[in-house]
């Protein structure tokens, strides 16, 4: 519904600035629709490695980080995902995740090195099976066209306005017929609001739309861990963070877990966040008495006292239990401090440093540039192979 | 005239009618087939890792010979399984999971075990099947779930029985350990 507002709102964009400047309004829907088509071929096609070498994101495999790729595949068939995706790790301390690709064949997950620290398996997985869940609902398209759409619209208010200020408006008007000139400023008023206000409604939408997805992430993850609880700590972490993500920017903020740009006490209902408040989505799960859809939209009805979030079509009425045991629990759990050093050992690899482990229990990390056969520790000035 | 092209009508909307259902219930029954599939892999992945896992802890362990038999044993009762029913299998499964939980519960004495390169990197694996085999077996009833309230609801199981789909059987675990929580205790 929201996302054929959305272009419905470019194409009325379109149709005012055609009939503002070449009194035709069917030019402007056509290069409203050419500007949309090109731009969403683009994300289509290249959306998924443009965002990944933006956020400058590394490759790992199986053997890189056994822990997230177990996770990753537990996610990917609880959810029953056909294909595994792939594996990314930003080198980055703030806490954020994201999951991209066109359709569920060709996904990738990343994370920060930041969060793979900070949390422990059963939050790892709690996060993990949000993201799965943008795959597997197939939101990361969604929200590309949404995001493309409103590229345009923003693209076309914008070149739109500076012509009107810059193009000479009066010389060019000058030529045609005095009986036209009350419809004239009709269509120029009309073509001057929607410049202003379709960027901004068109923003709020798309604000909208994602704030729902996010929700519907939520109660697929609980739906997949069958422990809301891992994501909800999770999320407890993330919001106790305020580390902006640097490599983000606004236009591939949406698909991350969290907004990367949040600021400390960001105000509950925001209307302008791509992401609903973090203390919210904790509360609602939080209370779920079930891990369902249908106890998630419970949930999200006793925090809003509204309508619920989850799409009628989806919720079924068959009781799913909550896990009652999770047999990873504390046994077996790496401490943060043992997660951290592991994590900084995969950085220091996928960059191809070489890491010699001294007897005296110092690490040296040799790097690439690095020709000499032999390196000595600065520790205890034993000699070692390179 | 008329009433010829209305039930032409009709047939047509009957046939595109039948073709949607029959077509959902094939992709749900693969869907479930699969799902089996990947419940066995993880089943066969666990029985592969059981004896790197009793061998590397065996050195460590002296005093544990019961556990670490009864996962062996547990195992091989398990493996002898394989080609049994959904049920017998399930059982044979669940004293496995059982056993292993009491062994990696009994592990937390043991502190050069657990500085164990080897030992760290097994229990992961050892972990993530255990996870993976829930997960697969919590998709496999959810998708028999689906499968049979189709081949029971109108309208798709009047296709069901003309086309002779069969409701499928869940995996349920039997054993009522699995469902407790593992008891530590850390005094000594």
């Amino acid at each position: 519904m929201l996302t054929i507002g959305m272009g419905a709102l470019l194409i009325l964009l379109g149709y005012f600035l055609g009939l503002y400047f070449f009194d035709r309004a069917i030019a402007g829907l056509v290069i409203a629709i050419l500007v949309w088509a090109v731009l969403s071929l683009i994300a289509y096609f290249q959306g998924d490695s443009i965002l990944l070498s933006m956020s400058r994101a590394k490759k790992i495999g199986r053997d890189d980080h056994p822990r997230l790729y177990n996770v990753v595949e537990e996610m990917k068939i609880a959810s029953g995902l056909e294909k595994m995706p792939d594996i990314y790790i930003i080198d980055d301390p703030a806490l954020n995740a994201f999951a991209t690709g066109r359709d569920p064949n060709r996904a990738s997950v990343a994370i920060t090195s930041g969060l793979l620290q900070k949390l422990n398996r059963d939050e790892l997985q709690g996060v993990i099976g949000h993201e799965i869940s943008h795959i597997k609902n197939r939101d990361v398209l969604l929200m590309a066209m949404c995001s493309v759409l409103l590229g345009t619209i923003v693209l076309l208010a914008w070149y739109g306005s500076r012509f009107l200020i810059f193009g000479g408006a009066g010389s060019r008007r000058s030529s045609s017929s005095g009986g036209g000139g009350g419809a004239q400023i009709i269509i120029l008023v009309v073509a001057l609001v929607l410049m202003i206000l379709a960027p901004i409604m068109a923003q709020l939408i798309y604000f909208a739309i994602s704030r729902k997805r996010e929700y519907l992430a939520d109660a697929s993850s609980a739906l997949y861990t069958r422990y809301p609880e891992g994501l909800a700590s999770a999320l407890e972490k993330l919001g106790a963070s305020t580390g902006q993500l640097k490599s983000a920017n606004k236009a591939t903020a949406p698909m991350y877990i969290i907004n990367p740009f949040r600021k400390k006490g960001m105000k509950a209902s925001d209307l302008s966040s791509t992401h609903p408040p973090i203390s919210e989505r904790i509360r609602i799960l939080r209370a779920m008495a079930g891990a369902s859809f249908n106890d998630y939209d419970q949930a999200y009805r006793q925090v809003h006292r509204g309508e619920g979030v989850i799409p009628a079509a989806s919720i079924a009425t068959e009781t799913v239990p909550l896990a009652t045991v999770k047999l990873e629990g504390e046994a077996g759990e790496p401490s943060e401090i043992q997660r951290a050093r592991e994590t900084s050992d995969v950085m220091w690899r996928l960059s191809n440093y070489t890491t010699i482990t001294c007897d005296c229990g110092a690490k040296l990390r040799v790097p690439p540039k690095f020709k000499e056969p032999r390196i000595k520790c600065p520790h205890c000035g034993k000699t070692h192979q390179v | 005239m008329v009433a010829v092209y209305v039930i032409i009508g009709v047939v047509v909307v009957l046939l595109i009618t039948f073709w949607i259902l029959y077509n959902g219930l094939v992709r749900l029954r693969n869907q479930v087939k699969n799902a089996w599939a990947q419940i066995d892999v993880q089943l066969k992945r666990r029985h592969d890792l059981i004896p790197n896992l009793v061998e590397t802890v065996k050195g460590y362990m002296k005093h544990e010979r019961e556990t670490l038999e009864a996962v062996t044993k547990a195992r091989n009762i398990a493996q002898q399984l394989t080609s049994a029913g959904a049920g017998e299998r399930a059982k044979a499964e669940g004293e496995l999971s059982s056993a292993l939980a009491r062994l990696l519960a009994v592990v937390e004495r043991y502190p050069d075990l657990k500085a164990n390169q080897n030992f760290l990197a097994l229990q992961e694996e050892l972990t993530s099947t255990e996870n993976k085999i829930s997960f697969s077996r919590q998709f496999y009833n959810d998708s028999v779930l689906r499968l049979n309230n189709k081949t029971q609801m109108f309208p798709s199981n009047v296709v069901a029985s003309m086309t002779g789909f069969k409701a499928g059987e869940f995996f349920e675990v039997t054993v009522a350990a699995e469902r407790e929580p593992v008891k530590v205790s850390f005094t000594e």
